[in-house]
């Protein structure tokens, strides 16, 4: 799976900054693309009107304050909320409504802001979970659970860096672990589209770093088209290829880094521009 | 015309004691998490105080007073059952302490059984309400008066204290969110408390008031236990208006039904719960469960993993000596040993649904009795040869499970495990009434195996293979790819569905699975004893399943097994005395506060401290010195 128009990929972070990643040529058929996409929870509008889409071998920022709608989105895209309004397509095929299952099938993985993770296993067993169901066999009931697609499962966590971990139990890892365990958990498989919701949550900064590094590391080896949301804006505009703001449930902005650090409605949402981004940043690190 | 209104008021007043008893049951959940399962006991002890203090106290303002009295004692027990029994395991894992108020139930009844003897009581009339009223000529007793306008008056006391109350703020509060009592600098302990002793007043005022209409037996705890349950159910675990709207339906059908249908009022009960929440799954007035809101409490479970070679060696010698029995043992030993197996096997059925996809089911027995119930059946009607019938055991009841299972996995946790209960009762009336096809009260006799197995030793080894054999499968099963994604499923429903695992079709898989061994259970019960009654089926042979699984420890493979053959075997020891509910009751208590991860996992927690077992902390430890 390799896109012919995925935009160039930098090597580090401070490159990155320097270079805008925005030149990525319209890709004619979208991945992934939202229509009016709208949620009403009773009388608030957490998403609203909301329409996108995500180019193949993207690596998408959907940026926006607390209770912006950045959640509420994701879960209307893989199928966890139904959308009130508005439409969800995957590459060319309206998957509105579907439910998560149907969706992860067809080629969409995630992660969630609360890791979700099987407590009980072991950070191995989480992943063969996902591999077994990929294989159709979550209801077989002969083969040891434990020792099936073990060395695929080890291939993934190793890509996250997490193979020494396999047989730990899951329930005792740190909250940056977990984030990674997802990641491989959600790569199992090889789909299309990744969303990321807050995936360096609680990470340390160079942690982030890391992280961000190798989600940009897999978008280019294995044509996987990536969007995240994050709080941490030296993440955002360091790795992302674009960015959309989104606030009160609603597509403020949407450009390049530079384009949105110059947007004066991006600023005002985030009260004056860059001091505000950076403190963000303390009060999340 | 007349006919309808006096009945409609009798039910009416029937509904009086039942809401008062439902609501506290369901104040007590709201507040606590708790479900009481000794909440008929609580109701039969006000019936048993109030009798006596209406002895003792003369007149009118003698039994009011007596009926007041009655309901402020039972809180204070109940408070003091709060403070000993419950406080200490608040902590344990989620429904355990459902255990502990088993303890209770049996505690009291034997303490009633010492205290007021096994005589029915006659309740004494009401002074100055002895007689009848003419309503368009129908007889109406003036007591059902007096009880259709107290129980109003209780009820809006009641919504008055909850609604504009400083205290009523707290229980809401915390109904809704459990720490947000602690940000509103109150002693959650003490509130805790204090709902339970007004839960469990509410229950004994309701048993002291129906005295006149039921007076007092032994039988009390259990019989409106079901009832309870079903109003509780219908109209929404917390919800004090549902409580009472559900009270008056279910009196109200059931009082009817007696004249209409007299031979299915208990049927009729369960049909119309099981259509209210067909619409409604949380009740007229419940609100659906928040995800996690009962979630784990206590540690989160390990790993599961095959056993090792040490403990293979020690059940294969287990085996080997149980196998051996017929060489050493009496040939009563023998049955005594298939009743064990398979109770061993009936737990273990349950226990795979628990533990592995968290699913608490309070009507087990359905599935047990079912089976046994399937294979009679097939005998007396059919001459059937007993092979057939046997084979049609865990059969039937697995399809049993697998209609039920798919009705009740519309919900979730507990309302799921009452929704399983009120399923469980429907099928244990049916049975009951059925009188023509079932035998009723006095069950399917006669019902023995095939000549080849009619003989102890033999069938103690069928039992021994198929028992055995059914609980190795279950722990294979466990380990299987299913067995998996039914932890998988109970561990994080978000995650398994967001990578294609259809969490409900593998919990109803599981349920029938679970459904069907227990129904294997069944069938080579009814061929060991010969006969099978309906209360094989009944609340009180769930619940004993039930309690051994918590006993054994849920969260640990060999829980169930473990549990039911100790509390089995105790069990044949403790009956020789005359007051052994007392003393198993207590002896339960004492388990779930000592030990509250089960038999299994105290055991198992005391072995790795000692270092006979590698442990999480063991491990710890090592990874540490090698890290050092
Ligand atoms: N199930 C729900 N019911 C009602 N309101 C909801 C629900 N889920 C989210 N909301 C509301 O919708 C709005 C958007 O929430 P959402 O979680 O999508 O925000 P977010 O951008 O992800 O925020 P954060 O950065 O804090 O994760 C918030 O006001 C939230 O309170
Ligand atoms: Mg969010």
């Amino acid at each position: 799976m390799t896109t012919a128009s995925h935009p160039p990929a930098s090597q580090s972070a401070t490159q990155a900054r320097s270079e805008t990643r925005s030149e990525a040529p319209p890709s004619p058929s979208p991945v992934l693309e939202t229509r009016n996409l709208t949620k009403a929870f009773g009388g608030l509008v957490a998403v609203d009107d909301v329409s996108f889409s995500l180019q193949a071998g993207e690596l998408l920022a959907l940026i926006g304050p607390n209770g912006a709608g950045k959640s509420t989105c994701f879960n209307m895209l893989m199928g966890q909320l139904a959308p009130t309004r508005g439409a969800v397509w995957l590459k060319g095929e309206n998957i509105t409504g579907m439910n998560p299952r149907k969706v992860w099938r067809k080629g969409v993985g995630r992660t969630f802001q609360i890791t979700a993770t099987y407590a009980s296993m072991t950070v191995g067993e989480n992943v063969q979970m996902a591999l077994m169901s990929h294989h159709h066999r979550i209801l077989s009931i002969r083969p040891r659970a434990h020792r099936l697609y073990r060395d695929e499962a080890l291939a993934l966590l190793e890509m996250v860096g997490m193979a020494d971990q396999a047989e730990r139990h899951c329930a005792v890892l740190a909250y940056g672990d977990l984030k990674r365990l997802e990641l491989a958990i959600a790569l199992a498989h090889d789909p299309a589209v990744l969303l990321m919701d807050e995936p360096t949550a609680g990470m340390a900064p160079r942690e982030r770093i890391r992280l961000m590094q190798l989600t940009a590391e897999i978008v280019e080896n294995r044509g996987v088209s990536v969007l995240f949301t994050e709080h941490d804006m030296d993440v955002v505009f360091a790795h992302s290829h674009r960015i959309m703001v989104l606030n009160r449930g609603q597509l403020i902005a949407e450009g390049n880094a530079e384009a949105i650090r110059n947007d004066p409605r991006v600023q005002e949402v985030y009260l004056g521009g860059g001091t505000v981004f950076a403190q963000e940043d303390a009060a999340d690190a | 015309m007349g006919l309808f209104i006096a009945q409609l008021i009798t039910g009416l007043a029937n509904a009086g004691a039942l809401f008062m008893v439902a609501s506290g049951l369901s104040l007590i959940f709201g507040v606590t998490r708790i479900v009481n399962f000794a909440h008929g006991s609580f109701y039969m002890l006000g019936a048993y105080i109030g009798y006596t203090l209406m002895q003792v106290l003369p007149g009118a303002v003698g039994f009011w007073g007596a009926i007041l009295l009655a309901g402020i004692a039972v809180g204070v027990i109940g408070m003091l059952v709060e403070i000993l029994v419950l406080r200490p395991v608040y902590r344990a894992p989620e429904l355990f302490q459902l255990v502990a108020t088993f303890g209770v139930i049996l505690v009291v009844a034997d303490l009633t059984l010492m205290i007021w003897g096994p005589e029915d009581l006659l309740g004494p009339r009401a002074p100055g309400l002895r007689g009848v009223i003419r309503i368009m000529g129908e007889p109406v007793p003036k007591y059902d008066i007096a009880l259709l306008v107290i129980t109003p008056i209780v009820a809006l006391l009641l919504w008055y204290l909850i609604a504009r109350t400083r205290v009523g703020v707290l229980v809401r509060a915390a109904t809704q969110d459990r720490e947000m009592v602690g940000a509103l600098g109150v002693n959650q302990a003490w509130l805790f408390t204090g709902v339970f002793a007004l839960g469990c007043g509410l229950a004994g005022l309701g048993g002291a008031l129906q005295l006149p209409k039921g007076g007092a037996d032994l039988l009390m705890d259990f019989n409106i236990l079901t009832a309870v349950f079903v109003v509780v159910v219908i109209g929404g675990m917390g919800s004090l208006p549902g409580a009472y709207l559900a009270a008056v339906i279910i009196s109200v059908v059931n009082v009817f039904g007696v004249t209409y249908l007299p031979q299915s009022t208990l049927v009729l009960i369960f049909v119309v719960m099981v259509l209210v929440l067909m619409i409604r799954p949380y009740g007229l007035f419940g609100r659906p469960e928040v995800a996690g809101e009962h979630g784990q409490v206590g540690e989160p479970e390990k790993p599961i993993r095959p056993a090792g070679t040490q403990v293979r060696l020690l059940v294969a010698a287990g085996i080997a000596t149980l196998a051996a029995l017929p060489l050493y043992g009496s040939s009563f030993s023998q049955v005594l040993a298939t009743d064990i197996l398979i109770f061993c096997l009936f737990a273990a059925s349950l226990h795979f649904l628990m533990g592995l996809s968290g699913l608490v089911s309070f009507g087990h027995a359905a599935y047990f009795g079912g089976g046994a119930y399937v294979a009679a059946l097939i005998v007396t009607h059919s001459n059937s040869p007993m092979e057939l019938a046997f084979v049609l055991a865990p059969i039937g009841a697995g399809l049993g499970a697998l209609i039920i299972g798919w009705v009740c996995l519309r919900l979730t946790g507990v309302y799921f495990a009452m929704l399983t209960l009120a399923f469980a009762q429907l099928l244990w009336s049916l049975v009951f009434q059925w009188g023509e096809v079932t035998g009723g009260d006095d069950g399917l006799v006669n019902i023995w195996p095939a000549d080849w197995l009619n003989d102890t030793t033999v069938f103690f080894y069928l039992a021994l293979i198929l028992c055995i054999g059914g609980i190795l499968a279950m722990r294979h099963v466990a380990h299987s790819p299913f067995g998996y994604a039914l932890r998988a499923g109970r561990d994080s429903d978000r995650r398994a569905e967001a990578t294609g695992i259809n969490v409900k079709r593998v919990q109803w898989l599981g349920f029938g699975f679970a459904g069907m061994m227990a129904g294997l259970a069944g069938g080579l019960f009814v061929f060991s004893k010969g006969s099978v009654f309906p209360n094989e089926m009944e609340i009180a042979r769930s619940f004993d399943a039930l309690i051994v699984v918590f006993l054994g420890g849920v969260k640990t493979l060999a829980g169930g097994v473990v549990g039911a053959a100790t509390f089995k075997g105790l069990e044949e020891v403790i009956t020789r005395f005359e007051y052994w509910r007392l003393i198993l009751g207590l002896l339960i208590i004492f388990v779930v506060i000592v030990m509250p991860e089960g038999i299994v996992g105290t055991a198992r927690k005391w072995a790795e401290r000692a270092g006979w077992l590698r442990g999480e902390e063991t491990r710890k430890r090592k990874a540490r010195e090698e890290a050092a």
